[in-house]
């Protein structure tokens, strides 16, 4: 008989910390945070978490948004496709009005379908999978990330329209990262017409020379390099076009804009091009953002937490603007209301991407790479 | 027809480091049928003293030609060194073992060898100084052949014309023809064999050192994991040549060389070690023992 007075006591202290949770609906913005917080991958979720809840309480020290308070609900789903779709019901049926997430590309994707029915809108931090936007399948969907296309993108414009090349060489190191970007680089530079691929061609890292390689480049041509691949194979192909004497143009992604390229290629680095993350530190709101986190954490904020913020801070605003959470009042604030976030003064394209982040490219000047505007 | 030539002339740059480090090789295995595993790490350390050396030359505000020629002695002296040390300590023991065990004593030595350089120094990418200047030649020659692979070419030229000479005149390369015809009888007739051994071995390192020295200063960078490829390719190359024979692993180390050349300059470069490696299976199908090696009659 005290056996089950006990179990019930202990279901009643359970259940009321669950009803307080649930409780306010009309007088509260609820926020779904939804990303990896446990696992092996919790170190990408966990920023963005805290960056939303930092936020949230920013914004509720200073009276709320619209007079009523931001409630964060943070959802793990480990990354998980399978765990991601239970969360979405989950978060749904708790009526949130955003969701700020997922983290990962799998499991965004397996959540926004449940999200676009209940006309809830999702802004990820990290999902860089390209159809996501592109697709037009979400129209929900928005992020404050690059797609994983636009650095070959920017690399293609760059080369055609900057440098005005017009007989192009793609390299790439035959692995996921360097042929990826060399893919998405051919393709851009194909769909625009502008220019002609002469040479599309692998090569073998660690190979002990490449001049057969850089000969063939010259053989066809070619006006620019394309290298999609990392820095010791980069400053290799740059050293022996070098002794070769060919002054063309070299553009690399962010595997090759790093102190690691500087050191070993040393004075042949000097003017090659390389795309890279924006850089973002100078914004004040990101300043800001990053010194309260080490003030509350005692440390560096981790991965993603830059673009955590800046999504929490568009989701507010957004409802700010249209004056409420529902869905058209909030897509039109989105896509046509700038707002300062810690990633830059952002809005959103049609198709959600956010416009005003993503990559630069950087030239090394007397040996360091410079960000050109 | 430039592009033949310029193609030729990669493939014969490539050819000659080969034949540098599969020299050693095949001449370790014609006096001891022992596959030296280790040797291309030899090439790797005969590079990074280079590198050292350089440094501390630079310091002390040596320049250009000499830097290239006191630190590529004293990588040599040092590689010739771990050669010598090398087959003291890993092989000799085991002379008189079954075959297979200094086989697996020289894959221990190779890890080893890498990792030592790997802890003691780094596991990064180093940046090799452009030791060898450049002559300014004038178009299309500096397209077809740059300073660089000039001096690559007449600097092995020269190696091997030397070891060729050492082999061929001198008092020891006689006791190593004899060491390599029978060992036993060799002994019999008072040739001191292992002296012949370490020579050997000190011979295969230094042509080894030079051939890291080379590379490191024509394409610019090192880091320990250097020796594996280069040691696979110059193995290749020795097999290819006819190992145990030494105009044999010169042969065969042209011939990859420029395969792979040629591979990558009209097929791909995706493919050049596919070649590479179909030319050694080609030619093992139709002469087994390779391109100027002699079926050895089993002694019984």
């Amino acid at each position: 008989m005290r056996k089950l007075v006990t179990k019930k006591f202990v279901l009643i202290v359970l259940l009321s910390m669950i009803i307080p949770a649930t409780g306010f609906a009309a007088d509260t913005i609820k926020i779904g945070v939804a990303g990896p917080h446990s696992g092996d991958l919790a170190a990408y979720g966990i920023p963005t978490k805290e960056a939303a809840e930092m936020v949230a309480a920013q914004v509720n020290a200073a009276g709320g948004v619209l007079g009523m308070q931001v409630e964060v609900l943070p959802m793990d789903d480990q990354c998980k496709p399978e765990i991601a779709t239970n969360v979405a019901t989950k978060l749904v049926s708790e009526g949130v009005s955003v969701v700020i997430g997922h983290v990962c590309s799998g499991a965004t994707k397996a959540a926004l379908g449940i999200y676009n029915e209940a006309k809830i809108i999702a802004i990820s931090p990290s999902a860089t999978n390209p159809p996501l936007t592109q697709s037009g399948e979400y129209p929900n969907f928005y992020r404050t990330i690059a797609p994983d296309d636009d650095q070959g993108k920017l690399a293609a414009d760059f080369v055609t329209k900057k440098l005005g090349a017009k007989k192009i060489a793609i390299i790439h190191d035959k692995g996921d990262y360097g042929k990826g970007f060399a893919d998405f680089s051919k393709q851009f530079i194909e769909a625009a017409g502008m220019a002609e691929i002469v040479l599309f061609e692998g090569i073998t890292p660690g190979a002990m020379d490449y001049s057969a390689v850089v000969q063939k480049i010259r053989h066809e041509n070619a006006d620019a390099v394309i290298f999609g691949g990392y820095h010791p194979e980069a400053s290799k192909l740059v050293g022996q076009m070098n002794k070769k004497r060919m002054k063309i143009p070299f553009v690399g992604p962010d595997g090759v804009k790093g102190d690691g390229f500087l050191e070993i290629a040393g004075k042949d680095a000097e003017g090659v091009y390389a795309t890279g993350p924006m850089d973002v530190s100078a914004y004040p709101e990101n300043k800001q953002a990053k010194a309260d986190y080490t003030s509350k954490y005692g440390k560096e904020p981790g991965t993603f937490f830059d673009q955590g913020y800046a999504a929490m801070q568009a989701a507010l605003n957004a409802i700010k603007v249209s004056g409420g959470t529902d869905y058209a009042g909030l897509e039109k604030a989105l896509k046509n209301s700038f707002v300062d976030t810690t990633v830059g003064k952002i809005k959103f394209d049609a198709k959600g991407d956010a416009e005003g982040v993503g990559f630069s490219v950087y030239q090394v000047q007397d040996g360091k790479f410079v960000e050109l505007k | 027809m430039q592009y033949f030539l310029e193609l030729s002339c990669s493939g014969l740059v490539r050819g000659s480091i080969y034949a540098l480090i599969a020299l050693g090789y095949t001449m370790v295995y014609g006096i001891i049928q022992l596959i030296n595993f280790a040797h291309g790490e030899i090439y790797m350390i005969g590079a990074f003293i280079a590198l050292i050396v350089a440094g501390v030359l630079t310091i002390y505000g040596f320049s250009g030609v000499s830097i290239l020629i006191l630190a590529g002695l004293i990588a040599t002296i040092y590689a010739a060194a771990y050669g010598y040390t090398l087959e003291k300590i890993a092989y000799r023991p085991l002379r008189n073992a079954p075959r297979l065990s200094p086989l697996i004593s020289a894959i221990g030595m190779s890890l080893f060898l890498q990792n030592y350089v790997l802890l003691a120094q780094t596991p990064d990418f180093l940046s090799f100084p452009s030791l060898i200047p450049d002559f300014g030649f004038m178009e299309p020659v500096a397209h077809i052949m740059g300073s660089a692979e000039l001096v690559i070419l007449v600097t092995s030229a020269v190696a091997m014309v030397a070891l060729t000479v050492l082999i061929k005149y001198t008092r020891i390369g006689k006791a190593m023809r004899a060491t390599q015809q029978d060992m036993t009888m060799a002994r019999l007739v008072g040739v001191n064999v292992d002296n012949v051994i370490s020579v050997t071995f000190v011979l295969g390192s230094v042509l080894a050192a030079i051939g890291g020295v080379l590379v490191g200063s024509y394409i610019g960078q090192i880091n320990f994991y250097i020796g594996f490829m280069a040691g696979v390719k110059a193995f290749t190359a020795a097999v290819l040549g006819g190992i145990g024979n030494i105009p044999g692993a010169v042969l065969g180390a042209m011939v990859l060389g420029l395969a792979e050349s040629f591979a990558a300059g009209y097929i791909s470069s995706a493919y050049e070690d596919v070649f590479a490696f179909g030319v050694l299976v080609l030619i093992l199908i139709l002469r087994p023992s390779g391109l100027l090696g002699k079926a050895v009659k089993q002694k019984v």
